[in-house]
């Protein structure tokens, strides 16, 4: 097990240092880039030079990446010229990071709360009016591109209603600051106001977010009850004559339970690329809106560091599985 | 296991779904139930309705869809753009060019993104998953270790990604993104649908009778692919055209609108969807309901190719 | 059985494991918050929350070129020379009045007495030279052009020597005078000392915090913990902070403010980079105003009772002739002919914002040297095909550039704008190749290799003199438009050289007049588009903010309910 994790730690350090050395080359063959967004408008040919040879962007590329990994060593990934300009690019992972994360929990646990008991219900009925009604129902929750999806909740409900905040993370302006999670944060201080202020902000861009999480969660749901229905033990205990709710409770949700877990987990990865879209139309500051932002911007320092988190967060994420499954899963831990 | 596990199970239930022993023909078994399918057939006609309408639209729509015809009825200053009126039913876009024109000439290049996307992701999957399904070993585990690592990126996010790539967005890498996303998917199904073969019967009767291994591959395991194939191309014409409008919103969409498309449209329109909802509104109908239909035909489709449902 | 034993036992462990966790937190997080709540809304005081477009680069505006900064810093900083509101006029600020020797070199500048800075460090001659020798004395990465952009472009070098500076020195001669020396004479001050850049910093505060430390590092520079967190000025409000986390400046009132008192206790500064969101949260009653909303939306907003601040237009856009690669290009009849054959009339009325204006020269009219006795091209598409007939190019094909995905002050939708122009030379024909790119991300990079025959570009003015706006343009003959490439290339920069180094007023005015006429008569160089004015939207309820054309818009006299 331990000569597992750290072979598979190993592993990932190769993955990233690999992955970087190519973001920074392709990164640096994109047109545009620092300079421009420095200088603007009022950029001369002679400025634009004295700027390139200051930032020593006229040495070869791989002089270039390794400066940059020493000082990536020593914790200093640069300083936003974009995104968040004057921001070391650290720092600013560092608090929109803890936003993403806020968000998708929230999406996550509306997906979760609606989709399982959907698709419980949907299966227990299956042919029925219920059961059609919602499979369409989630296949057109598939079809409505999520950007459009975020737009018209918050046209309705922030704008024409005016129920919901529409922008941002929170409009208390004096909240204390503990961990970054903004919800979290005003329960542990005690100041509810506050909290209560994040979580409405974070209810539209969670709906919005949830919405294909929701329909997958829903359709696997329905698929492994559907399959565990047919299964020989449930047939059995249905024989045997034991009740319905224990026959639900014992056989058909903990047996059906095991995907749906699984798919939750995979669908929290997913949920970084809805988030992109979503931030973006709430002006929420998660990495997300930075991520679109950089690339407009040609950020180079943030966009680094957010693809090299996101991928190590992804590594991070895919060992952490491996392992959980190995721990569940005696055959794989004697292996 | 690691990530993107579920999406890999049904890519691999599909293509099992290839292997067809019974004696029945394939086609024709699948056929004779998806006739009485309603979900099918509402799928099928909405389909064939946009096939129609983007095939036709240059010689139905009223206006040149570029032309600027209603200019003078635009004023930024007081947020005016033409209401709909005689000749215009729909009025017309943010420049003074007849949005209904927009709208039925847009399903061409819709569906041209849709189809190209499609034709390339399959390209590409069909190369590598050829080389892995047919040549084995360590072409086999590299290819698909690659494959696997792709399909575990989020999709869009890898589109994104990929959009990013090229320094100059246009029609042409909108589909390239789209497409790329695709690869890994058909690489896996059409690489499993070809182990599942391995062992049926008329593989093994052609290897007995010394037909070529090349031959074998290209003349009976690829064309007996074909059915996983179809059902996940219908997927992916839905998902590409979605994409692509997101890659639009994103701002990495193609930036001359002078021929339209709908995700263009849609992507481009959301900063006045407040003041002029409906230069959102019908991009993103249409857009909803040629993505369903593809989708309630392609899952239509995969239940009926599904052996389970097959007695 | 065992095996439901042990997972409960787990399940139990976590439950534990996670009350830890809870309490060890909210035993290290108490509430920060100060005991006086006074966020409440329609109180005298109270917050003013204003949408910004971008987030400040840093809070030293010396070191910053762009409008996200400038605008914090203006609540905070005051400089010798101001601006009268709602107009481009220089006027006293920290100086009380300012007096030129003959020659046009010293500068004497009377100050205003009793003024302290945010830290409680007096405001004084010594203070003035300890910023000006400060700004001089840069030293490093400090001295580059993306850093000290402001500095570098108007007076030129350092205390170093590597390059000639237009300073020389400053004296204190006794408290409440200091007196300028220049090496030359510039039409430029003493306006320039008007921009937020050179505004007057505590000398105490930038010692202990290090104001000057900038570092080159990798693709970026870094700044000082004076430039991030201590801004110490003499303004209205002071320094707050800036919480990136959830995207707010907030400055809070300055009480010990030398000019008439400060009403709002707070103002709160939330970026919100993108301009449906912006205006969505001004209708949500999450911001109180924000800026550049869409000119499309300013008479919805002003419907919805909100309250559109229209700013005088104080830029240009113009349609960019590169001259390099295509010859026929060179040729004014050509260029000519582009000029009558866009309709500009229809694009101002159809595409700019209300108030914007047909551009006839490259400065707005209210710059001085603007003449209204130019060559005017009015749409003329008949005589538009005659001069190309005439110059034989009646077979053209140029590369027209635009931006995506940006929006300037002077170029609300360069999309549409390229449409209309585009449209325009096709029915002259002069066919185009659109070719559009990210502005950070190619387009000014391009422009500036001189990849592009045809392009939107424009500038917005930093201050009320000629030479800010016609330098930009064809200061040097290698500039955006290659006008190198023509005879008169070399002669036009010169003269505008000339123009600027004048000492006598009316000869200067006399000199660019006539220098706005050549352009337009007899070199054309590009083809002025037009004026349009940006606005900034506010709450009917938020007073006393006035409109100016250099957004150099003032809080402090600003009251809210």
């Amino acid at each position: 097990m331990l000569r597992y994790t750290v072979r598979r730690l190993l592993q990932m350090v190769v993955v990233l240092l690999v992955l970087s050395l190519l973001v920074f080359a392709w990164l640096r063959a994109l047109p545009g880039g620092p300079v421009s967004a420095l200088l603007g408008e009022r950029a001369t040919p002679e400025s634009r030079h004295d700027l390139i040879v200051q930032l020593g962007l006229d040495q070869p590329i791989f002089v270039q990446y390794l400066k940059f990994l020493g000082r990536a060593l020593t914790g200093n990934f640069g300083t936003s010229n974009g995104v968040q300009p004057g921001t070391t690019a650290m720092d600013l992972f560092l608090t929109r990071f803890p936003a993403t994360i806020e968000l998708s929990v929230f999406a996550i646990i509306i997906a979760v709360v609606f989709g399982i008991p959907l698709g419980y219900m949907a299966a227990k009925r299956r042919g029925g009016w219920f059961d059609n009604a919602t499979v369409i129902g989630s296949l057109v929750g598939i079809a409505v591109p999520v950007f459009f999806l975020a737009f018209l909740l918050k046209y309705i409900f922030a704008v024409k209603l005016g129920v919901l905040p529409s922008d941002s993370r929170q409009s208390v302006t004096d909240a204390t600051r503990v961990t970054g999670f903004f919800v979290l944060d005003g329960i542990i201080t005690q100041e509810w106001d506050a909290a209560w202020d994040a979580f409405r902000h974070l209810i539209l861009p969670a709906i919005a977010l949830g919405t294909i999480p929701f329909a997958v969660v829903f359709r696997i749901t329905r698929a492994a009850v559907l399959d565990v229905l047919d299964e020989d033990y449930v047939r059995t205990a249905e024989s045997k004559g034991l009740t319905a709710q224990l026959i639900r409770r014992r056989h058909v949700l903990r047996n059906a339970m095991l995907p749906v877990v699984t798919t939750i987990g995979l669908q929290t990865g997913a949920l970084l690329a809805g988030a992109v879209l979503t931030e973006n139309v709430f002006a929420f500051p998660g990495v997300g809106q930075a991520l679109a932002l950089g690339f407009e911007r040609r950020d180079y320092p943030v966009l680094q560091l957010l693809i090299m988190m996101a991928a190590m967060v992804y590594v991070v994420v895919n060992l952490l599985v491996d392992l959980s499954y190995a721990l569940i899963d005696p055959r794989i831990r004697t292996r | 296991m690691a990530l993107g596990a579920t999406k890999k199970d049904r890519i691999d239930a599909l293509a099992k779904s290839s292997v067809d022993d019974s004696g029945v023909s394939l086609a024709a078994s699948a056929w004779r139930r998806l006739r009485r399918n309603p979900v099918f057939l509402v799928g099928l006609g909405i389909t064939l309705l946009f096939v129609l309408v983007a095939a036709i639209s240059p010689l139905i729509a009223p206006h040149d869809p570029s032309a600027r015809d209603l200019i003078d009825q635009v004023v930024k200053a007081r947020n005016e753009i033409p209401p709909a009126q005689p000749g215009h039913p729909l009025g017309g876009d943010l420049q003074g060019r007849d949005f209904f024109s927009r709208l039925l000439v847009g399903s061409q290049q819709t569906l041209m993104v849709g189809v190209l996307a499609t034709l390339f992701g399959l390209t590409g999957g069909l190369v590598l998953g050829t080389l892995a399904g047919a040549i084995g070993g360590w072409v086999d585990s590299l290819v698909m270790r690659i494959v696997d690592v792709m399909l575990s990126i989020p999709s869009l996010l890898l589109a994104f990604s990929i959009g990013a790539l090229f320094a100059h967005p246009n029609q042409f890498t909108v589909i390239i993104a789209v497409a790329t996303v695709q690869i890994p998917i058909f690489a896996r199904l059409l690489r499993g649908s070809m182990l599942a073969q391995r062992g049926s019967d008329h593989v093994l009767a052609a290897r007995s009778l010394g037909v070529k291994p090349g031959q074998i591959v290209f003349r009976h395991m690829v064309p007996n692919s074909l059915g996983p194939v179809i059902v996940q191309s219908t997927l992916v014409l839905a998902t590409s055209i979605i994409d692509a409008a997101a890659l639009s919103f994103l701002g990495l969409g193609n930036p001359n609108d002078a021929i339209p498309e709908w995700g263009q449209m849609l992507g481009t329109s959301q900063e006045v969807l407040d003041s002029h909802p409906a230069l959102s509104f019908w991009p993103a109908a249409c857009i909803i309901i040629v993505a369903l239909g593809f989708t309630l035909m392609g899952e239509s489709l995969r239940d009926a190719l599904d052996p389970k449902n097959r007695r | 059985m065992l095996q439901n034993r042990t997972a409960q036992r787990r399940r139990l462990a976590l439950v534990g494991l996670a009350g830890v966790v809870a309490l060890s937190l909210s035993a290290c997080a108490q509430s920060q918050r100060s005991a006086d709540t006074s966020n409440g809304s329609g109180k005298v005081g109270g917050t003013l929350t204003f949408g910004a477009a971008g987030a400040p680069k840093l809070f030293d505006p010396f070191y910053a070129t762009d409008g996200e900064t400038f605008r914090v810093a203006r609540q905070m900083f005051q400089g010798l020379v101001g601006f009268k509101p709602g107009t481009a006029q220089a006027q006293p600020d920290l100086a009380e009045k300012w007096d030129s020797s003959p020659d046009g070199k010293t500068w004497t500048f009377a100050l205003k007495t009793g003024v302290k800075f945010h830290d409680g460090t007096d405001f004084n001659a010594d203070a003035v030279c300890a910023n000006f020798n400060r700004w001089y004395g840069q030293k490093g990465a400090a001295q580059s052009d993306a850093v000290s952009q402001y500095w570098v472009d108007n007076f030129g070098g350092f205390s170093d020597g590597a390059k000639p500076s237009l300073y020389k020195s400053c004296t204190a001669k006794d408290a409440k005078t200091a007196v300028i020396e220049l090496t030359a004479v510039t039409s430029k001050f003493p306006d320039v000392l008007g921009l937020p850049s050179f505004v007057m910093q505590s000398p105490t505060a930038m010692k202990k915090y290090d104001a000057d430390n900038v570092t080159a590092q990798g693709d970026s520079f870094t700044y000082p913990s004076y430039a991030l967190e201590h801004p110490t000025g003499t303004g209205p409000f002071k320094f707050g902070k800036y919480d990136k986390a959830n995207n707010t400046v907030e400055l809070v009132k300055n009480d010990d403010y030398a000019g008439d008192k400060v009403k709002l206790d707070k103002l709160v500064f939330k970026i919100i980079p993108n301009e449906t969101a912006r205006k969505q949260a001004l209708q949500a009653g999450d911001i109180d105003g924000y800026d550049f909303p869409n000119a499309a939306d300013w008479d919805q907003l002003k419907k919805a009772g909100f309250n559109v601040a229209i700013r005088p237009a104080f830029n240009i856009l113009y349609l960019g002739i590169n001259q390099k690669n295509v010859p026929q290009l060179r040729d004014l009849k050509v260029r000519q002919a582009i000029a009558y054959g866009i309709n500009r009339e229809q694009l101002v009325k159809s595409q700019l914002p209300e108030g914007a204006k047909v551009a006839d020269e490259f400065i707005p009219d209210t710059v001085t040297g603007y003449t209204p006795d130019v060559q005017k091209y009015n749409y003329d598409p008949e005589k538009a095909k005659s001069l190309l007939k005439e110059a034989g190019a009646t077979d053209l094909t140029l590369n027209f550039w635009w931006p995506s995905e940006v929006t300037r002050p002077y170029m609300p939708s360069p999309k549409d704008i390229f449409g209309a122009l585009s449209a325009d030379l096709a029915k002259i024909g002069i066919k185009t190749n659109a070719v559009t790119k990210p502005w950070n991300g190619g387009y000014i990079d391009g422009i500036d290799q001189a990849q592009a025959d045809l392009f939107l570009f424009g500038w917005t003015g930093d201050f009320n003199t000629p030479d800010n706006f016609l330098a930009q343009f064809f200061g040097a003959p290698d500039n955006r438009l290659t006008t190198g490439a023509s005879p008169w290339g070399q002669s036009l920069a010169d003269s505008i050289k000339a123009a600027d180094a004048e000492p006598n007023k009316d000869k200067r005015t006399q000199l660019y007049q006539d220098i706005n006429k050549k352009v337009m008569g007899e070199y054309l160089p590009a083809v002025p588009v037009s004026h349009s004015p940006p606005a900034l939207v506010l709450k009917s309820d938020i007073k006393g903010l006035v409109p100016s054309p250099l957004t150099d818009e003032r809080f402090g006299s600003v009251s809210k309910g």
